[in-house]
């Protein structure tokens, strides 16, 4: 690119000039959602080690985990989690070359986006019962 | 053109086939987690302690760190552009997906191993 003379013509994909379509959205989505779950990943190694270790490493972890802020994240997270789960599997199906036509890929979408807000509701509904 | 053609359909498919393993991992993890996480120490332990309960957590966790590994390294790749800075991410991906998989597997084996 350097090596070609300026000219006032706009660089591809130029994102901020670029109406933001549900395709766009989600496949930006499914990035951020990837690299957030670093976090609930590690919060959850945390809390595995500590409930191998002493009772005060524990409830240091727990504690943390389960106050306004810990619960906060991880349930953001779990959503997080539950988009990333499904759209996934809407990449790996898109691998095998299929539900590439247009409106195939905003119902989808849709799909995705759904799925993942019911898939997080159940998982909060089986958090409560116990 | 090198091996880099061969590096790149590696990845291409190591991150595939670990998106398949997490599908069934992830939903057998969720279950027992959701249901132990909130609970007492002894609550975890004897959840974790179960041999099914600790496989699971395990596959999941490492797969979890592979897949983390290869995904957060395509972003470094795609924003990072001075060779200093994709030095600097690359190797604090590697250090922090490799650390959190050897604590995972300590974590797990811990709790399941020794009671």
């Amino acid at each position: 690119m350097s090596g070609t003379p300026k000219s006032n013509r706009p660089l591809s994909p130029h994102l901020t000039i670029y109406r933001l379509q549900i395709t766009s959205a989600l496949s930006i989505l499914h990035r951020m959602t990837g690299v957030a779950l670093a976090v609930p990943a590690a919060l959850i190694v945390w809390w595995l080690l500590a409930a191998g270790s002493s009772p005060i490493g524990f409830n240091a972890a727990n504690s943390v985990l389960t106050s306004w802020f810990g619960k906060t994240i991880l349930t953001l997270s779990l959503w997080a989690f539950w988009y990333h789960f499904a759209n996934g599997i809407r990449h790996l199906v898109w691998d095998s070359g299929r539900g590439f036509e247009l409106p195939t890929v905003t119902r989808s979408g849709i799909a995705v986006v759904v799925a993942s807000f019911i898939l997080t509701a159940l998982t909060l509904f089986i958090g409560t019962l116990t | 053109m090198t091996r880099q053609h061969k590096v790149g359909s590696h990845h291409w498919w190591t991150q595939r086939v670990s998106a398949i393993v997490l599908i069934p991992a992830a939903m057998l993890f969720v279950i027992p987690f959701a249901s132990t996480f909130g609970g007492t120490q002894s609550e975890v332990l004897v959840t974790y302690a179960n041999p099914f309960h600790a496989l699971v957590a395990l596959i999941l966790l490492v797969t979890l760190f592979i897949h983390l590994h290869q995904g957060l390294a395509e972003v470094i790749a795609d924003y990072a552009h001075s060779k200093l800075w994709l030095t600097i991410l690359h190797t604090a991906n590697s250090a922090f997906c490799w650390v959190m998989g050897l604590l995972s597997v300590f974590a797990i084996a811990r709790i399941a191993l020794f009671p």
